[in-house]
This record gives structure tokens, C-alpha cells and sequence, in this order.
């Protein structure tokens, strides 16, 4: 069937144009070192893929597979190339002479508070992790983020006070940890980030007045009646209000 | 430079050039009374030789994938690989002994923890375990948006009856009025905890429409919805100081000597050690199906989407239903092909996409319940030729995500679909460009086991399972036989918090008498009476990947 992966199998991936053409890479197969092992996969792969393809299991270094949990942080470097390059193992392919090792967790630890207690300001963020005023403004933290973020600039940000701000810029991070892998000053900026969203969603963004009309509404039993009716009435007449619903119509239960 | 081969080249060029003219256009819903043909032939569940009746259990009889049925019929892990040879494991000496164990790390399991300690249980008499990392879960996932009828032009009612007609009117009406009239209640809760809900200057929700909902109601963070929810929650959890125990999946349920639940047996991943932990309570919730690539699918979810509390639930006679049924996300990845079968948010319609085949044509309404838009995208590849074959050989078809800027104004996607945007443009792929190649991909686990309005699992004649509680996707009734984009974010808040509050309540009533296995050597005494012949262990805890190429 057209889509579904029997067919992805059948093109014998690994022996040939297809992994040439298909996968977008030039070439049949690619070197990589995992630790230091020295393999060849087809090109094109991801690292989780090409892992995987070798016949690792993974357990750490794997998570959501799609980008959005920041579980396979990986650490690589390439050959004739001083640079410690950094990514998501799910959404970066091998490349030729990759020498890669997945991160199996971040070191960091998080400052426990009461959120009802605090205030969203500057200072309450550096009181709970002051190490945020070592930023030595190297940037490194920035260059590293798979989530384009920019992080250094949210830092100081954060330092000037402006939560709002912070919280906005940081909104995307998936708390992989490279940025603070990377760090002179020793920052864990995904913990740090985490207590700036929850400021600015807690106390800065003005509260939506009409979901508290609703839950009173619904706490004074308003709409109890015509659901008791509703669901009594049974499976003909939810799909006569139901299509009506859908027209835009008003509906009376 | 375009991610697309080349041979992609001419059908973009007809999507650009018909653009002008769908913009005018709505493109046609799809007729009530073609509906049931559509899925009929082309939706993957009415397939019959994929589904197969289950030979034991309480379900037994029950129509399911084999896929399901597989590890439903399967041998105990814990049995083969300790019981049946000689590993003790010491029932006497519990590891850990709580008021209230949770076994599951996503968004319901996070949420039952906070509602468990909300009433009276303290945060040390708590143990949520997971099998892999906290959070590490298909909720981090979800980013279209959780639904609440809030406004003046909707109310709980019309949500209702959205509900009911996604699902067909399989749903359990009782469930869905408790998803309904709590969801304000639970939108205020993330609120208060810090979630950064999209909103205008002056607070008022910016609310869009999904997929079979028939007022604006989706509530959303960008489309970083879910991790934006599930990281609030595990930062609150973590504040409280509840104990999380990760990479420790949940292999077996306990029960005592009265055949209530007692806990569980966890294994340690690392060590493989096995863990034996006595709860007064015992709340699931494990998630989906996903990852079992049922048809052979790809799968939107999360490595973790294995099914174990299901089949955790079934060996200690929990009732199930709508395990036959599949949600197939119209709207995977198609292209490229290291991220198929990924998801592409049901919001890419919601601002104004649409959905377009070879011809130029917009081919079905885009906010159609999910099961109608998946069937008629395969409708389009396989009867009428007009879908973009890949030099794989897979078939897909045009989501014409540059309308969205046209309709909304430049800067919308990089606004409100950031996460859509960073992930194709790290193959190459500008959508705000381009149109993204796509097709139905395996996304939700509709079915489950059966609760009750307390969140308590139904056993034998619908009586509930003493001490255990599940919520969210491991359970059934809530969306029938297909679910409403933004209702699972809401339906594991809503449930969850139910579970915690009832897990709460009966652990101060309950006394766990002596811990016992005595459901598992039943079991695969019940294997051989039933003449089940299988090499299957379950639960499966992760798929295996190895040496494999197929599967994202």
C-alpha cells in the first residue's frame, strides 16, 4: 500500500541508488566513529537511525524521536575540524567522519521554590540561581542550541530584569542541556528558563477573564440541566444538534 | 536550496498556480451520507484481515489489530524472565511502600501526582514511576492544542456534541460531560501554574478551530503546546518534591490476597533489577499504541508508545473497548524521509492550509474529523491516482502550507508555527514557501481499558478493580471510536487530576493485605487452556530497533 513502510522496504535501502538518490546524500555510505568505534552506514540516516541500524538498543540518548524532548543531545567532532559540534540525534544525519557520543543525561540541578510565593522580577531568578550573573558573554550557549534560541542574549535579558522578554525568547527550548554542557560560567540555562516561562505565564500575562466567567458558570451548575437532558435524549438527537452545531446554528437541548 | 527532489518540481508548480483560485474556495465537506463509504473502503481500521478476535480475557471475542492482539495473547515478561526460572522476587520486603503509585510519566501521570498530593497525600507517600525520563512522553508531543468551551459563542454543550460526532457517538456520554465541564476549570489550573497560553494583549485566549469542532475552542502555546504543559507540570511536581523514579518501567501489577491491586513490580532498565513496590492505589497511565506501527504505519509517537498498561490492566481482568480502533493522523511527514510519518500539526489547517493532490484540487474540507481526511488522502493516492509518488515508491499528498501567510499575513508561521518551521527547514524545506508532502501516519490509541466516572478500571461486569485508576490514552470511552484534535492534552488533565483526587481518597481507606503474583501464574495457566501458542512477551517497554531502517 502506497505510504505505508512495507513499501520503504522493499527498495532495499542499503544496496544501492536508492540510499544514493533517495536520502538526499551523494554518497552510498558514510564513516562514522560511535565512541570512537569506527563504522560505515548508508547515508542520509539519522544518528538515532544509524544507531539503531548498527544494533544499538537504545534506552538513554532517545526519547520522543521527533525533535521535541531533547532526550539525544549528541556530541560530535569531525575529522580535520578542531570544532565540538552539538545537536539532536533524531534530526541530524551522519555525516562522513563524524566521531559522535550521546549524552546520556546533563548534570544539572534544579532549585526547588513555592511559585506562589515568588515575585517575577530579576532578582527573585538570580536569588534562585545566581551562578546566571558568571555569564562571561561568550556565547558558546548560543552557537550550540538546536532550537536556534538566542540563548546568551536571554541570559541578559534575565540579568536586566526583563522576564517578559526572557520568557518569550526562551519559549522554544526543549531542555536538551547542550547550552550548559557547554558553559564557562557553569549556568544550567534550561532549569533557569523553565522558572522564567512560569513567572511571566503566572504573573505577567494578564489572566483570561472570560475562562474564570465560565468556570463559575459551570461551579453554579449552569449548564447541569440541559446536559442531564442531552444525555438522556440519546444517539438521534446528538447527531441532529450535533450537525446543527456544525451549520453555526444555535443549539437548544 | 529545496529539500524536494527534482521530480517533485512539476506538482509544486501546480500547487502555485492554483493557489489564487482555492483561495477563494472552501473546499466541499465531505456528505454526510458519503461518509460511511469513505471510510469504508478507504480508512485503514475497516480492513478486516488486519484485525483478528481475541482468545482470552476479558475482552475476549473483541475484535482487534494483531498487532494488539499479539501482545494481549502474550506470555507475562516478568514470568519468563524471572518466575518461570527461579529469580525470586521477594513479596515479603517491598522497595518501596507508598500511599499512591504511579506508573507513567507523561501529562496524566504528572497531573494525577499534583492532584494525589492536592488531597492530603504526602509528597514522600507518592511514587511516580516511568520508563524512560519524566516527561518523556507523547504529550512533549501533542502541538495543536487543548480544547475548553470558555467563550460566549460556545459552551460545554456544543463541546459535547463535537466530542460525541468525532467519535461517532461511540463515546461514553458520561466521560465526555466530565471532559467538557471541567475543561475551563483545568485551563484556569495550567494558567495559575504558569502555562504561556497564547493571548491577546488584554488576556482574552486566542482560540482557532480543529478538526471536527465547530467553534473556535483550541487553546494552544504556539505549537509547543504539550511540552509547554508537560514541563510546567513536571516543574511543579519537582517543586513539591514527589518522588520520581525514571528509567523504571512498571513490569507486572501487584494484587493482595483479596485479589485488589497492591502496587506493582518495576525493573530498573539499567540494572535490570526487578522492584517491588506496595501501594495503596495504583494509577495508570502509560499512554498508547503508537509505537506498535500497527499496518505497518509509521507513527507520530513516542519510543515509549508500547501499550504496557493496557496489557498491565487485561492479566488482572480489566474490561476494554475501541481497541479496534486506530486514529490515523491525516497529516504525517511523507517527505523527507528521516522524519516520516512525524507530525504535522492539525493547526497547519487550522490557520488556512489545505489540503491538494497533483491536480491542483482541494480535495476534502481540511477540518473534517481526522478519520474523513485520512481516508480521503488515501483515497486520492490509491483510486485516484492524483497523489505524489515518492522515488521510494510511498505515496503523499500536498498541504499547502504557504496559503497560511497569505491568508494571515507574512510572519504567522514563524509566530505560531515555530516548531513546523525549524523542523523542515532542517532538511531543506522553507514552508512558508513551500508546500509540505504528507500522508495519514499512525498518531493515537483511541480504545483502551475501561473506567468509570472516578477514573476506576471496570473489571468483570463492569464492578471496578480495587485500588486501581487509570487516565488518558491507556483508557477508552472518552473519544469512542475517534478522537478531536486538542481533546487528549484535555483528557489527561481532566482524568488525571480525577484519578489523583480518588487515588487520594482511597488510599486513606485502604489497607494492602499480603502481596501476591497469584494473577500471573493464572495467566499463563489461562494461555494453555486456551491453547495460545506464542513466542510474544509483554509488556513489550520499548520497540526493538535493531538493525532496523524502516521505522523513524
Amino acid at each position: 500500500m502506497p505510504g505505508t513502510v512495507e513499501t520503504i522496504k522493499d527498495t532495499k535501502l542499503v544496496e544501492g541508488k536508492a540510499v544514493e538518490g533517495v536520502l538526499g546524500a551523494g554518497k552510498k555510505l558514510v564513516t562514522i566513529y560511535v565512541m570512537g568505534k569506527w563504522y560505515q552506514v548508508p547515508a542520509g540516516l539519522t544518528i538515532t537511525k544509524a544507531l539503531e541500524y548498527l544494533g544499538y538498543r537504545l534506552v538513554r540518548g532517545v526519547g520522543c524521536r521527533a525533535g521535541f524532548c531533547g532526550a539525544c543531545t549528541t556530541l560530535w567532532v569531525k575529522k580535520n575540524d578542531y570544532k565540538l559540534y552539538s545537536g539532536l540525534a533524531c534530526q541530524t544525519m551522519v555525516e562522513d567522519g563524524m566521531y559522535l557520543v550521546q549524552i546520556p543525561f546533563v548534570p544539572a540541578e534544579k532549585r526547588i521554590y513555592n511559585i506562589e510565593e515568588l515575585e517575577p522580577n530579576g532578582s527573585v531568578v538570580l536569588a534562585l540561581y545566581p551562578e546566571v550573573t558568571r555569564c562571561i558573554g561568550c556565547n558558546a550557549c548560543t552557537k550550540v542550541c538546536p532550537q536556534e534560541i538566542q540563548v546568551m542574549d536571554t541570559i541578559q535579558e534575565i540579568i536586566r530584569g526583563n522576564i517578559a522578554k526572557a520568557a518569550r525568547m526562551a519559549f522554544d527550548c526543549i531542555s536538551c542541556g547542550s547550552c550548559s554542557l557547554r558553559c564557562p560560567a557553569e549556568i544550567k540555562h534550561f532549569y533557569v528558563f523553565q522558572l522564567v516561562r512560569r513567572l511571566y505565564g503566572k504573573y505577567i500575562a494578564p489572566k483570561a477573564k472570560h475562562l474564570e466567567k465560565r468556570v463559575k458558570e459551570i461551579e453554579e451548575r449552569k449548564y447541569d440541566g440541559a446536559l442531564d437532558r442531552l444525555i438522556r435524549a440519546g444517539p438521534d438527537k446528538w447527531r441532529e444538534l450535533a450537525e446543527k452545531a456544525q451549520k453555526d446554528e444555535e443549539v437548544e437541548t | 536550496m529545496s529539500g524536494y527532489p527534482p521530480e517533485f518540481r512539476e506538482s509544486i508548480k501546480i500547487i502555485e498556480e492554483t493557489r489564487e483560485e482555492r483561495l477563494k474556495i472552501t473546499p466541499p465537506r465531505v456528505p454526510l451520507e458519503e461518509k460511511e463509504e469513505l471510510l469504508r473502503k478507504f480508512h485503514p481500521d475497516y480492513k478486516k484481515e488486519a484485525k483478528r478476535q481475541i482468545k482470552i480475557g476479558a475482552g475476549k471475542g473483541e475484535y482487534a489489530p494483531h498487532e494488539v492482539a499479539n501482545l494481549l495473547e502474550a506470555h507475562s515478561f516478568l514470568y519468563m524472565n524471572a518466575l518461570s526460572n527461579g529469580v525470586e522476587i521477594d513479596l515479603e520486603d517491598p522497595d518501596f511502600d507508598v500511599d499512591v503509585l504511579i506508573i507513567g510519566g507523561g501529562g496524566g501521570g504528572a497531573t494525577a501526582a499534583l492532584w494525589a498530593l492536592y488531597n492530603g497525600i504526602p509528597a514522600d507517600r507518592i511514587l511516580l514511576a516511568t520508563k524512560l525520563r519524566f516527561g518523556d512522553a507523547n504529550t512533549k508531543m501533542a502541538q495543536g492544542g487543548i480544547q475548553a468551551a470558555d467563550r460566549e459563542y460556545d459552551s460545554p454543550i456544543i463541546h459535547f456534541l463535537d466530542v460525541m460526532r468525532g467519535g461517532h457517538y461511540t463515546n461514553d456520554p458520561d466521560l465526555v460531560r466530565i471532559l467538557v465541564t471541567s475543561a475551563p476549570f483545568i485551563i484556569k489550573w495550567l494558567e495559575e501554574l504558569g502555562v504561556m497560553f497564547d493571548k491577546e494583549p488584554d488576556g482574552t485566549m486566542i482560540e482557532v478551530s480543529g478538526g471536527g469542532t465547530s467553534r473556535l475552542r483550541m487553546h494552544s502555546a504556539g505549537d509547543y503546546t504539550g511540552l509547554e504543559i508537560m514541563r510546567t507540570l513536571m516543574d511543579e511536581v519537582l517543586n513539591r518534591e514527589i518522588r520520581v523514579l525514571e528509567f523504571s518501567p512498571a513490569v507486572e501489577l501487584l494484587t493482595d490476597d483479596e485479589g485488589n491491586i497492591a502496587g506493582a513490580v518495576l525493573m530498573n532498565l539499567e540494572t535490570e533489577q526487578y522492584l517491588v513496590v506496595r501501594a495503596k492505589s495504583t494509577v495508570l497511565t502509560t499512554g498508547g499504541f503508537g509505537r506498535l506501527h500497527i499496518q505497518g504505519f509509521q507513527t507520530t509517537n513516542h519510543y515509549g508508545a508500547t501499550m504496557d498498561g493496557v496489557v498491565l490492566a487485561y492479566r488482572v481482568g480489566a474490561e476494554i473497548r475501541d481497541l479496534d480502533s486506530v486514529q490515523y493522523h491525516p497529516t504525517g511527514a511523507a517527505w523527507p524521509l528521516q522524519i516520516a510519518g512525524q507530525l504535522v500539526t492539525e493547526k497547519v489547517r487550522s490557520l488556512g492550509a489545505q489540503l491538494v493532490n497533483t491536480a491542483g484540487e482541494a480535495f476534502v474540507y481540511p477540518l473534517e474529523p481526522r478519520d474523513i481526511v485520512a481516508a480521503a488522502i488515501i483515497r486520492e493516492c490509491e483510486e485516484r491516482k492524483k497523489g505524489v509518488i515518492t522515488p521510494v515508491g510511498t505515496c503523499g499528498v500536498w498541504l499547502d502550507s504557504p496559503m497560511i501567510e497569505i491568508i494571515r499575513g507574512e510572519g504567522t508561521i514563524e509566530r505560531y508555527l515555530p516548531a513546523m518551521l525549524r523542523q523542515f527547514r532542517r532538511f531543506g524545506i522553507d514552508i512558508r514557501k513551500e508546500p509540505i508532502l504528507v500522508y495519514p501516519t499512525l498518531h493515537y490509541q483511541n480504545g483502551g481499558i475501561k473506567i468509570n466516572t472516578n477514573a476506576q478500571v471496570l473489571g468483570n461486569g463492569g464492578r471496578p478493580i480495587g485500588n486501581l485508576f487509570a487516565a488518558g490514552e491507556v483508557t477508552g470511552g472518552v473519544h469512542g471510536k475517534n478522537r478531536l484534535m486538542g481533546n487528549s492534552l484535555l483528557e489527561i488533565t481532566v482524568f488525571g487530576r480525577i484519578a489523583g483526587i480518588n487515588a487520594a481518597k482511597n488510599a486513606r481507606n485502604t489497607n494492602v493485605g499480603k502481596l501476591s503474583l497469584k494473577h500471573v501464574y493464572r495467566w499463563e495457566e489461562m494461555l494453555k487452556e486456551a491453547g495460545i501458542e506464542t513466542n510474544v512477551v509483554a509488556p513489550m517497554i520499548l520497540p526493538d530497533y535493531k538493525g532496523d531502517i524502516k521505522f523513524r
